[in-house]
Parts: structure tokens; sequence; C-alpha cells
């Protein structure tokens, strides 16, 4: 890491730029991604139609079957395509060419052919999207074998996890924050890779572990910096990789602390905490100083007007309070 | 839209390559029905009787190294495409040593070497992906042309649709074949489409729409050529209509007494294999070349069914592989 400063936007484009002079099998593809079209709604792809001309830096129409379609037979003959859905609640037009064939046809193909995939994409609640512009729907995606989820919490991983998932063999979704863009962090040095599947310790901590992703990340660190205060020390495990997770890092990190909140801006009914805390309970039930928490949104469809939105996200206050139960309530 | 015209200029040497890829398909697909029918087999299986020879003769303008996706009921395709039989009985059988390790089926026959990249068992789907392996081939300049095969319903699911027009916008080497065989599972075309022909849809993609005789080895050959050409000069896609008709069931197995016994029965007689190969015969193809071509297939396929029934099954344990690039634990 340098002492330079970043932006999670500037961190991507620079992975994107950095991939694509590194291997001329990447090519990117989505909504007004060219410059013409303004480089990305986000801006993330700004200045690389220019760089790498067009072919390899595709503005497509709005059909995001096709681009994910287009994106998975690109892959099959070793191509390295990202391909870009605007947001998360538009890929739920392109469900079937990611659950269907981008995660099944290494497996149906027996292995003769891989789908070397990226998907980028944005989501979050807190900015008056309303219901179909906010969506976390990562937990779909972790539910479908042969697919990795993974998201970043600050710039530089954002950089370190895109390339990692150009490099990886698997189809891999990447889940940024739409209010993340904005967020300075160290750069990454060129190359910078994070390792999927591997999580990391964002605090250290020996009363309470917080597992979390993505935006909970910093809500976490400040959540902890609140129970520090209060004489607990929390530990903030960062997944990095939703799926496959982690389980060693997490496991390794409660078998000390003996209490665990996990925390996530999705709704919590079926949720990536669901499974997390199901597996923290099968193989560590005895060690448990108390029961796991999920702290997570509302289960109702992300609300327009700001109380409700509020009311819908869970809050830093939350986390504060659920680390403080799992210190006070005891397994009997 | 355009006719496809037939043309009597078919060589001997293709005519050749034609009906044996046509027959192929035909006693595969009655070997298979036949194996089916005794309990050798229980598999889900989509026959194929009645698109003979637009797997044939399309196939036969391909070279080996294009690309080619289906659907589930691809087994035509596939062994137009030049698919090594006994690997597809493998497959077919749930071998280990099928083309998939026996973990993809019938739904799902895969080989890259012969260029089939994907058989998909979700109606369209393979349609955008075959715009992929075109986009592909126009990245890296290389010569080769993908082709999307599918059946007239999918031409009603949005899919198609969203493909095309990309393909079209891009210019892409690609060629959309609709096997038009007039049932979409238990509909009839007119009952669940707003065309009374396939190929009238390019208009709306701005790309040529062509519609030909899918039971005319030269119509299906002689429209397949103009369109692969068309993609490998640069010119962009083509949707290419083959009008034939289901001789058998949605699936194996299933009634389908909603198809008009006249109509069948004109089906049948205009599919007839003894029709065909009267017809290669005109075409400087003698007597002992055809009965050459019919015991080299037969003995293919023997070997092929005893290949199949030999092989040994997956181990349990091959289920941890092939999900991701390493291995999944226990």
């Amino acid at each position: 890491m340098s002492a330079e400063k970043t932006s999670f936007a500037q961190a991507l484009n620079a992975a994107l730029d950095d991939a694509m002079a590194d291997d001329e099998n990447v090519i990117m593809l989505g909504e007004d991604i060219a410059d013409e079209q303004g480089g990305g709604v986000f801006k993330v792809s700004k200045g690389l139609s220019g760089k790498y001309g067009t072919k390899r830096v595709r503005s497509t129409p709005i059909s995001e079957q096709a681009i994910i379609g287009a994106a998975v037979g690109a892959a099959i003959t070793g191509m390295r395509p990202v391909a870009e859905i605007m947001l998360m609640n538009f890929i739920t037009v392109a469900m079937d060419q990611l659950v269907n064939h981008a995660a099944k046809l290494r497996f149906m193909s027996g292995g003769q052919t891989n789908v070397p995939l990226v998907v980028r994409t944005t989501t979050g609640a807190g900015v008056g999207f309303g219901g179909q512009h906010s969506d976390m729907l990562e937990a779909w995606f972790a539910h479908v074998p042969g697919m990795k989820v993974a998201t970043a919490s600050n710039p530089a991983d954002a950089y370190g996890l895109m390339r990692s998932a150009i490099d990886d063999e698997d189809p891999t979704i990447l889940i940024e924050n739409i209010t993340h863009y904005g967020m300075t962090g160290p750069a990454p040095e060129p190359g910078y890779r994070v390792p999927l599947g591997k999580a990391t310790i964002a605090r250290e901590g020996g009363d309470v572990t917080l597992v979390t992703y993505g935006r909970g990340v910093s809500d976490c660190l400040n959540a902890a910096g609140q129970l520090a205060d209060e004489g607990i020390e929390a530990e903030v495990i960062d997944l990095r990789t939703v799926s496959p997770w982690d389980e060693e890092a997490v496991l390794s990190s409660v078998g000390k602390t003996k209490r665990a909140v996990i925390v996530h801006e999705a709704v919590r009914p079926f949720g990536v905490g669901a499974e997390i805390s199901s597996r923290i309970h099968e193989e560590l039930f005895g060690e448990l100083a108390g029961p796991v928490q999920r702290v997570a949104s509302y289960p109702s469809p992300v609300p327009f007007a700001k109380p409700l939105e509020t009311a819908f996200l869970y809050s830093v206050a939350d986390i504060v309070h659920a680390a403080r139960e799992t210190t006070q309530k005891k397994v009997q | 839209m355009n006719k496809a015209a037939s043309s009597p200029s078919l060589s001997p040497d293709m005519a050749r390559t034609i009906y044996r890829k046509a027959y192929l398909i035909n006693r595969t697909d009655e070997r298979f029905r036949a194996m089916l029918t005794n309990g050798e087999l229980a598999v889900a299986y989509y026959p194929v009787r009645g698109h003979e020879v637009i797997a044939a003769a399309a196939m036969a303008a391909l070279e080996s190294d294009d690309y080619l996706v289906t659907t589930y009921r691809g087994l035509h395709d596939a062994l137009g495409k030049g698919i090594p039989s006994r690997l597809l009985w493998a497959e077919f059988a749930g071998k280990r040593t099928g083309t998939c390790k026996g973990k993809g089926g019938p739904m799902h026959i895969t080989h890259p070497e012969t260029g089939v990249m994907v058989t998909t068992g979700i109606v369209g789907s393979g349609i955008p992906i075959a715009n992929g392996l075109a986009m592909s081939s126009q990245i890296r300049g290389e010569n080769r042309v993908a082709v999307a095969s599918f059946g007239d319903g999918a031409s009603n699911i949005g899919a198609f649709h969203e493909a095309l027009n990309m393909a079209s916008v891009w210019k892409l080497p690609v060629i959309f074949l609709c096997q038009n065989n007039q049932y979409a599972e238990h509909t009839a075309l007119a009952a669940g489409t707003s065309v009374s022909s396939v190929a009238e849809r390019a208009a709306g993609y701005g790309m040529p729409g062509v519609s030909c005789d899918g039971l005319d080895p030269a119509s299906v050959y002689e429209a397949m050529s103009e369109a692969v050409g068309r993609a490998r000069a640069g010119d962009g896609p083509t949707l290419l209509e083959a009008r034939t008709f289901r001789l058998l069931g949605h699936i194996f197995g299933a009634d389908f007494s909603y198809v008009p016994k006249e109509d069948l029965s004109a089906a049948e007689e205009r599919a007839s294999m003894t029709k065909l190969r009267q017809w290669i015969g005109e075409r400087q193809v003698s007597e002992k070349e055809l009965t050459q071509i019919e015991e080299d297939v037969d003995a293919e396929i023997d070997e092929a069914v005893a290949f199949a029934l030999e092989s040994e099954p997956p181990d349990p344990d091959d289920i941890r592989f092939d999900i991701y690039e390493t291995e999944q634990a226990a």
C-alpha cells in the first residue's frame, strides 16, 4: 500500500485498466460503459474505450440477458469478459444466463469448458433510489454452486478483488456499493491481488467477533470503537469473498472470542448471516458463550422516503446493541 | 424475407457427406428410442425424427472449428457437427467415458474439439451465448462463425430478441438457425407465434431472414452456405429458418394426439428416409456407395452402444470436481 490516496471508483478503473493492459483477452461490455456514452454511469470505465478501443470496451443495448450471454460465450473461448450490470436489481433479467449457464457450464461439460467471467454490479440502500435500484442480492448467488461472490470494503481491496476475479477461471460477481464510489483510502500497488475466498481481520479484539463484508466493515469498525469505550474489544472480520467464504478465519476468531455478530446490509431472512450463524453453531456450539446474533436490514422492499429508508437499514447502534447482547446472554 | 431456392448443384461429395450425417442421426435416434422402449436405458429424451436433413446439411456447410450452440433436442446437431458417436452414447448412458463424464447428460452435450460448445436445456438461452462465441471470433480476427440452433418456440422468448438485436448492431459472425418443426412443446405454431414464418422476424432486427425447406438437403445447404459466407465476410448475422415437422412427441413416450393425423402422415411421407436415399442416389452417388455408408454407420453405432454399455459409471466422489477449478471438500 502506498501513502497515496485513491477513491473506490479510481481503484476500480485502475484495476480494469491494468488488467486490460496485461492481457488482451480481457474485454468489457455493459450499458453506457464506453466514453462516447460517458464511461459508465459511475465513471468506473472512463477512458478505457479510448485507450483500448470499442472492440474491447463495448457499450451495449439495454439487454441484460444478451450482455451476460455474450460474456458467457466469450468466456468459454478463453476470453476474460468483465460484464457490467449497471444496478444489481437489473441482474434479475439475466438470472438464467448466470445461474443456469455461467455457474454450471464447467460442471455440466465435465470440465471441458469453464467461464472466467466477472460481473460488476452496484447497489445499496440509503440514497433514495427505492425498491428496484437498491437491493443486496448476494445470498441468491451464494446459493448457486459454481458461482463466486465478492465485495470490497475499501478502494485497495476493490482493486485487488477485481484483479483476482479477472484472473480466476470461474465466474465471479463483484458487488460495489453505490455509497462507496467517493470513499478514499490508501492506493494499492499496481498488480495488487486480494485472494478470493480469504477473509481479513480489519480490527483485532478478544471479546466478540463481528463478521461482515462490504459497507458493513466501516460500520462494524465504527461500532467496535464505541464498544471499546465500554470495555468490549470487538474483532472485525471482513470476509471480502462472500462465497465461497473463509470458514476457517471465522471459526478461528469465534473460537477465540466465543461470541459472534454477523452484519450485512441485505435483509435478514435466509441471508448470508443465516448460513454463517449455522456453521458457527455446528462447529462451535459447546464453546459459545452466547447465541450468535444477526444484524441486517428489515425485510421489506427498500423504501423511498427517508424515515422509511432509515427504518429499513440496520444501524451502527444495532451492531453495538447486538454485541452487548452476546456478551450478556449466556448459553445455559 | 427471402425463400432459399433449391439447387440441383449439390456436388456428389457433399451429397455423400450429407447422407452419411442424416443416416447416422436417423439410426442413432431410432436405436436410442428402441433402447428406451426395451428398458436398456432410462433417460429423458427429446426425439429428433424430422430434423435429420437440417442438421446434416447445415452442419456440412461449417468447418470443424466453427462454433455450435444447440438445445436439449440436439442429438442431430451434435452428430451433424461431428461429435464422436461413442462419446455421445456414453454421455447419454451417464457414463464416466462420456463427453461430459456423465455430469451433463443428453441435455448438456459439450465437445469443444468439434465445436459443440454448449447444449442448453433452457429454451432460447443458447442464442445470446452464440453471440459471445461470435464476438470472441470477431475480436480475435478469426474466421470462425457461430451457429445458434433452436426451435420455433424459442423465437418467442426474450433472449431471442435481445440476442438478434445485439448481433445485428455488432455485425457478429453468427447464424441463427431456427429449426421450425411447427410445435413448441404441445402448442402449434399458429397458436403461439405471431408470424407464420419465423424468418419474418429478421426484419425487426435489420438482418436477412431466409426460409428454407428443412427436408430438402440442397435447400438447407445452399441457404446455410450463403449465411455462413455472409458471416465470414463480416457482413453480420442471418436468421435462417429451416422448416420441417416434428414426427414424434415433444419428449420420448409423450402423447402427441394433438397433432392432426393428416398433417403427420403428410410430413412422414415428405421426411421419408427412403425418399432421401433416392434423392441422394440421383446425385451421382452409387448404390454401392450408399450401402457402404449405411454399413459403416451401423457398425459405428453398434460399437458406440457397446462402448457406452460397457463403460463404468462415474464414481460418487467425482461430484466434488468441476464445480470450480479447484476441487471442493467432500
